[in-house]
């Protein structure tokens, strides 16, 4: 006797319009072989490199011919835990095998390109907070670095000092947070935790800080929005020694370990040539074995006063990418030192009544002061017309901030270059002929963020 | 290095900026040409390309002998072994917002032109896939052009919306 009493009524029924609705990108999508152009074939294939006369550099590696029968496409995500966030792909296999790959992005688009046109520059670094949420201080610090570059305003030392110091501390978070999930990609789910774990403690510091523990909006056209708070040495020397000693723990537990070896070894090799080609930066960039770090190369803030190793990897695979990781963890833990002895003393915001609001004090005394800041806050403050294009290095590789302005309160048109947008072009080369299973670790290992792909 | 690069800059109109090296203004028919001789002279990556719509401000202030169009497509190359950064910017019409893609230069110019496409609505000719990359593929209009409304949602006892 069925549970039902009607049995074959119930079978029948009809599954709702909207849950059968099948979602479609269109041309976006990975479209089958025989209707995709060979120019985009070879570039899902992952045949970057371009000789002078147009021919892709091996010709070879694109079976243009395979009949599709052979293969089958098959698509990961948005909703997939191990794509960090909502990056879809799709993939083209033969067995198990990676054949082609495209990623499809936007799912987290939210224009925010556009509203920073509607923001003023004093508002700005709460848009940008958001894109690569990892590394808020980042965003923050290039839009003001080319705010300021507009303004011709210069900076007191203590400001920039406080700036790195903020920097260095996010980097390490951010590489803390990526060692986590790289780990729990790879299986290894106590990793996981620790990364959280020491993570914590730069969350602790920042929202001691800034009052927030992501989205500080601290790092602020003209200066950064606070002093540090009394006591502020003792906590990063805390993290540094917590981190460097417990970075240790992590060699023990990952890097000598033999399964995650196998996993990570010669997994999502990448050459300089291709990097280059594809303007790939970052980490990756760096484990080709091409030392380009912006803070070394093109010093901003106050990074040529700081004694650091650049980190590089030999065969650029994912093991290197990990290594460079950790590495860097390590040097940001130098240079905290150097920044809790080296700090200087003094304003930690530019004096400029047109550009800083008022010291609070003097608001109650001064009807100048007043009127400055209620002027700053509700038009902000004119940036000269001009147009700057400002990187820095962040976690990800060179974040840059593209601003022009027409003279007004508001950017004309503010654009980020996220590192993360411009490295996930380089995951079909990377997935080209391995394992489906090595998939997972070699996006991991590209790190993408997707708030900032998708801005 | 230095006499490569200025070299490579000959007869174009160029100003210099915060930041940059040198900002070229080349014409929309030698851009490509421009670009390749550029990376001949060691700019090895193409760091940025975006796209910016002027029409509320025709008036910028531009080098002599370079007409203002609505548009224009900003591109950022790096030089890694020199370092030092150049920055090209050419103008683009409304009519026919048509320029020549740099794929075949810089593999890694793709997903950007392809969100200035996106956003913009330009053009470029020998892109391997235009397809939208970060608006759905239905969507109608270019959200980044300046007479794109940016759209609002009713909220409760706030004053009428203003003109936009």
């Amino acid at each position: 006797m069925s549970a039902y009493e009607n049995e074959d009524e119930v079978r029948s029924v009809e599954r709702p319009a909207w849950s059968t609705k099948e979602t479609s990108e269109g041309s976006q999508e990975l479209r089958r072989r025989t209707d995709t152009p060979s120019d985009e074939l070879g570039r899902e294939s992952g045949a970057v490199l371009q000789m002078p006369d147009g021919r892709v550099l091996d010709p070879s590696q694109i079976d243009v011919d395979r009949p599709d029968d052979e293969t089958m496409i098959i698509n990961m995500g948005p909703q997939h835990p191990s794509t960090h966030g909502v990056l879809r792909l799709m993939l083209e296999l033969d067995g198990e095998v990676v054949l082609r790959t495209k990623p499809v992005i936007g799912y987290l688009h939210t224009g925010m390109e556009k509203t920073a046109e509607e923001l003023t520059y004093v508002q700005g670094s709460t848009n940008v907070t958001r894109m690569d949420y990892l590394s808020q201080m980042h965003n923050e610090a290039v839009f003001s670095l080319a705010t300021e570059a507009l303004l011709g305003v210069d900076i007191p030392d203590r400001a920039t000092w406080i700036r790195t110091l903020m920097l260095e501390l996010n980097r390490m978070g951010s590489h803390l947070m990526w060692m986590a999930t790289n780990g729990m990609d790879l299986g290894s789910t106590s990793m996981m935790i620790y990364g959280f774990r020491e993570r914590e403690m730069v969350m602790s510091f920042f929202e001691k800080t800034t009052g927030l523990r992501f989205n500080n909006n601290y790092i602020r056209p003209g200066g950064v929005a606070a002093d540090l708070p009394d006591g502020w040495e003792d906590d990063v020397l805390v993290i540094c020694d917590t981190v460097l000693e417990r970075s240790y723990e992590y060699d023990d537990l990952l890097t000598g370990q033999p399964i995650f070896r196998e996993r990570t070894e010669a997994v999502g090799g990448l050459t300089a040539e291709e990097a280059l080609a594809l303007s790939v930066t970052g980490p990756l960039l760096r484990s080709t074995g091409v030392p380009w770090d912006l803070r070394r190369t093109m010093p901003y803030l106050a990074y040529d006063k700081l004694d650091f190793d650049v980190i590089v990897g030999t065969y650029g695979d994912n093991f290197d990418r990990y290594s460079i990781r950790l590495n860097e963890i390590r040097e940001s833990a130098k240079m905290l030192r150097q920044l809790v002895e080296g700090m200087p003393s003094g304003d930690y915001r530019v004096q400029d009544a047109k550009v800083t609001p008022p010291p609070r004090a003097r608001i109650d005394s001064s009807m100048e002061a007043l009127i400055h800041h209620f002027k700053i806050f509700t038009e902000g403050f004119k940036v000269p017309e001009g147009e700057v294009y400002c990187a820095i290095e962040s976690p990800r590789g060179e974040l840059g901030c593209y601003l022009a302005s027409d003279g007004g309160a508001k950017p004309y048109r503010m654009h980020i270059r996220g590192p993360s947008f411009v490295n996930l072009q380089v995951l079909p080369l990377l997935l080209r002929g391995g394992l489906l299973s090595d998939a997972v670790a070699v996006i991991s290992s590209v790190d993408p963020v997707m708030g900032e792909v998708d801005r | 290095m230095t006499d490569l690069a200025i070299r490579a800059l000959d007869g174009v109109p160029t100003t210099t900026g915060p930041m940059v090296d040198q900002i070229a203004f080349p014409e929309r028919t030698a851009y490509k040409a421009l670009v390749e001789s550029l990376k001949g002279s060691g700019f090895e990556m193409c760091s940025d390309l975006c796209g910016i719509d002027y029409l509320d401000h025709m008036t910028r202030s531009l080098p002599d002998g370079v007409t203002p169009e609505r548009f224009e497509v900003v591109v950022n190359l790096l030089s890694l072994s020199a370092k030092r950064r150049v920055r090209i910017r050419v103008q683009v019409p409304e009519t026919a917002p048509v320029v020549d893609s740099l794929f075949e230069v810089y593999p890694g110019t793709e997903a950007m032109e392809r969100e200035a496409f996106d956003l913009f609505g330009i053009q470029f000719t020998g892109h391997p896939d235009l397809s939208r990359i970060l608006m759905p593929e239905e969507w109608e209009g270019h959200p980044l052009r300046k007479d794109y409304g940016s759209g609002r949602i009713p909220v409760q006892f706030k004053e009428a919306p203003g003109p936009r």
